[in-house]
């Protein structure tokens, strides 16, 4: 029995050290004096590509639920059509240059939605309106040339002759942001591939003096007259824009065109700067509760008190671990999950210490009270946060079941409190066990 | 050993007060939705002016679009509730305020179109309904006795009503809204309430094995003596954390912590003097029933 106790605590600590070399930060620079002399030196994990990932109200950030409308694709593409969009959104933020964006498909029903979550960028505005447009790009022969409304949708209706032609944005190589040598004034270069540079040449070769139309999204950009052939695949679209135009319409382009239009459904953006203090201020709650939560039990139970107390930090220190070594993303409600599982944590030692009182009050000896109060508390412990364990999993959602939330706050919240409930029952019980066995003597 | 049971009608008299206190309440006033159920738009705004104040920052908006309400959080921060704004939309608003207050800046921006909003609304109803039947269906089959089942449902009902109870009159008097956060704080007050029926119920059960003939009253009231202490300590340092975190939590999840410390002590006061009373009277019925 006293070998197996041992075997335990030496696991325990042995688990303890890897979760904290785990769950400091990568490096943290420590000073103190000792005997006058000061000394300052980096401690680090030496787990260094293992970071706390921060959701998106902690870091700052924009999550967008866009809605593909549908309406115009076959019921059998539908699944393909949101795909390519997802894909193509996640090229454009990625070009834009977006750390790790998050971009996902979300099909329930009839509806198809992608969302879309970019942290901590600056300028939300620019991230949106590059997801948010189809950037569909087509080329029209206009017969009758005489035209300099830029603004003119492509319609039946206005009287030239639009000619469409097989040139589109597949036909693209690359499109890129440059400044007109003679004017000054921002472009978008456009290189066609081997296909494109050729239809692209059959045009400009059999139609001379007309013009070409370019148009993006249903929208005429410009519509230059075709004075000489253009054999080398390159073209140029001057359409008034301003360098962040210029550019994200370059992106735009080399991303591909959406296959579907899509439409912001839901918006939300909170700035770096309040999620931080938010963070601070909830950490620093944290710590005073746990303080709280430390003084009563060492009051209330003394000795034993003192012991849950140490198997409470090293629950802290653990769900620190798990978070960073499962890649959790920490959110806020999560924050919030997780200080109340710590006060929850305590219940399986309360459960435990009342039982041996019970057992004691019985004029049981002490070893057998100790073993017993054990196997007794734990058919409480067991049942009671089963209802916990069923509610959390309810809240993420695992399966992805349409009939219920998916995502976002409420996934965070459950998350972290499954994790909770999980890791209390393993320290409440067989850590605090074990340091019970070691440390608790029968004279006590 | 204290007999708890003749207090019972007394736990009733409490646990009716503060239901007819919430239903006084939800029947008067409503509850106040958030736009995450209802659609619209939710900007947080920092203005540093001292000059200002809501009316006038809710006056300039009113011209670009439908402000429907305003309130100051802070010393220099707006909450504005209004009419969904597509992000140019916003632009707008946002870019006329900074004609008139220059020093302004956009901490947050929610915006919610009616389709998600109602989504919402119904997979959270859907969630609760889930989380109620499966708790209900596991306590009558871990107890073999519906008896048992229903008690613990009837006091997750009770937890859950003055919670929202308490959330009508938050919203009237301090214009606190109902969220998804508030949702998911609901969710774990019926599995805190649960928890704690649970270990109660279990003690009960354990005791009915081992003095058979005892009255199931005799047999409460040991129970109750037994686990109160370890009811209370549980709970005490549950309520320390969430103090903690709604006096010193900052502003973003204030709400959703008083939710959860709501939810905390009713949860424990119906497993131990609402759960187990009814479960008293239920079995006083069931014999009036077989006579």
């Amino acid at each position: 029995m006293k070998k197996d106790v041992l075997k335990s605590f030496v696991f325990i600590l042995l688990l303890t050290i890897f979760a904290s070399l785990v769950a400091i930060p990568a490096s943290s620079p420590i000073s103190f004096e000792v005997f006058g002399k000061k000394i300052e030196t980096v401690i680090g994990s030496p787990f260094k590509n293992l970071e706390l990932k921060k959701g998106l109200d902690i870091q700052g950030g924009t999550q967008v639920v866009l809605e593909a409308d549908m309406s115009q694709i076959a019921q059998e593409d539908k699944q393909d059509a949101i795909n390519s969009a997802t894909d193509i959104i996640l090229k454009r933020v990625d070009l834009y240059g977006v750390a790790e964006p998050k971009v996902r498909s979300l099909v329930s029903d009839q509806n198809y939605r992608i969302v879309v979550e970019l942290a901590g960028i600056k300028d939300t505005n620019e991230a949106l309106a590059l997801v948010g447009q189809t950037a569909e790009l087509s080329f029209f022969l206009i017969k009758q040339p005489k035209t300099d409304d830029t603004n003119a949708t492509v319609s039946a209706n206005t009287g030239y002759d639009f000619q469409p032609t097989e040139l589109s944005g597949k036909s693209l190589k690359k499109a890129s942001a440059q400044f007109d040598p003679q004017t000054g004034e921002p472009v978008v270069a456009l290189d066609f591939n081997d296909e494109g540079r050729q239809i692209f040449a059959e045009i400009t070769t059999n139609n001379t003096g007309d013009s070409l139309a370019i148009i993006l999204d249903g929208q005429m950009v410009m519509a230059p007259q075709i004075k000489t052939p253009i054999v080398d695949g390159k073209a140029v679209i001057t359409g008034g824009f301003n360098i962040e135009q210029a550019q994200q319409l370059s992106i735009q382009l080399n991303a591909g065109a959406l296959p579907v239009p899509i439409k912001v459904l839901e918006q939300r953006t909170v700035d770096a700067t309040l999620g931080a203090d938010s963070v601070q201020k909830s950490v620093f709650a944290g710590l005073v509760g746990i303080f709280l939560v430390a003084v009563f039990m060492i009051l209330y139970y003394g000795f034993k008190g003192f012991l849950a107390v140490i198997a409470l930090v090293l629950y802290a220190i653990f769900t620190l671990a798990i978070y960073k070594l499962l890649g959790i993303t920490l959110t806020l409600p999560g924050i919030a999950g997780m200080i109340l599982s710590i006060g929850m944590a305590v219940d399986a030692n309360i459960l435990i210490f009342e039982r041996m009182k019970e057992e004691l009050r019985l004029e049981k000896p002490f070893e057998v009270a100790l073993e017993l109060c054990f196997g007794r508390a734990w058919d409480s412990i067991k049942d009671a946060n089963l209802a916990t364990i069923i509610t959390a999993l309810i809240l993420i959602n695992p399966l992805d079941f349409r009939f219920l939330n998916s995502g976002g706050m409420v996934r965070g919240f459950g998350v972290t409190l499954l994790i909770g409930v999980l890791l209390s029952l393993f320290t409440g019980v067989l850590v605090s066990r074990t340091l019970m066995r070691m440390f608790l003597k029968g004279s006590k | 050993m204290i007999n708890f049971m003749k207090y019972r009608y007394l736990f009733f008299a409490v646990s009716c007060f503060f239901l007819g206190f919430g239903f006084y309440f939800i029947f008067n006033h409503g509850l106040s939705r958030s736009i995450d159920f209802v659609g619209g738009s939710l900007m947080k705004i920092q203005i540093k002016n001292t000059d200002t104040n809501s009316e006038l920052v809710a006056n300039e908006l009113k011209k670009v679009y439908e402000v429907s309400e305003i309130k100051k959080i802070d010393n220099e921060i707006y909450e504005v509730t209004g009419e969904n704004l597509t992000n140019e939309e916003k632009e707008v608003a946002l870019n006329m305020l900074k004609q008139v207050y220059s020093d302004t800046s956009l901490l947050s921006f929610d915006a919610v179109g009616p389709a998600i909003s109602q989504e919402l609304a119904k997979k959270t109803l859907t969630a609760l309904a889930l989380v109620a039947a499966i708790i209900t269906f596991y306590v009558a089959k871990q107890f073999k006795d519906l008896k048992f089942g229903v008690a613990a449902i009837l006091a997750m009902l009770h937890d859950s009503l003055i919670l929202l109870g308490a959330f009508s009159f938050f919203g009237f008097y301090f214009g606190v809204k109902i969220d998804i956060l508030f949702v998911t704080a609901m969710l774990t007050t019926l599995s805190f309430s649960v928890h704690d029926t649970i270990v109660v119920f279990d003690r009960i059960r354990e005791l009915k094995r081992k003095n058979a003939g005892k009255e199931l009253a005799d047999i409460i009231n040991l129970a109750i003596s037994e686990t109160l202490t370890r009811s209370l300590n549980n709970s005490l340092t549950i309520i320390f954390m969430l103090t903690a975190l709604v006096l010193l939590g900052g502003d973003t999840i204030k709400w959703f912590a008083v939710a959860l410390l709501v939810g905390a002590v009713t949860g424990t006061y119906s497993s131990t003097f609402t759960a187990v009373p009814l479960l008293l009277l239920f079995d006083d019925l069931a014999k009036k029933f077989k006579k």
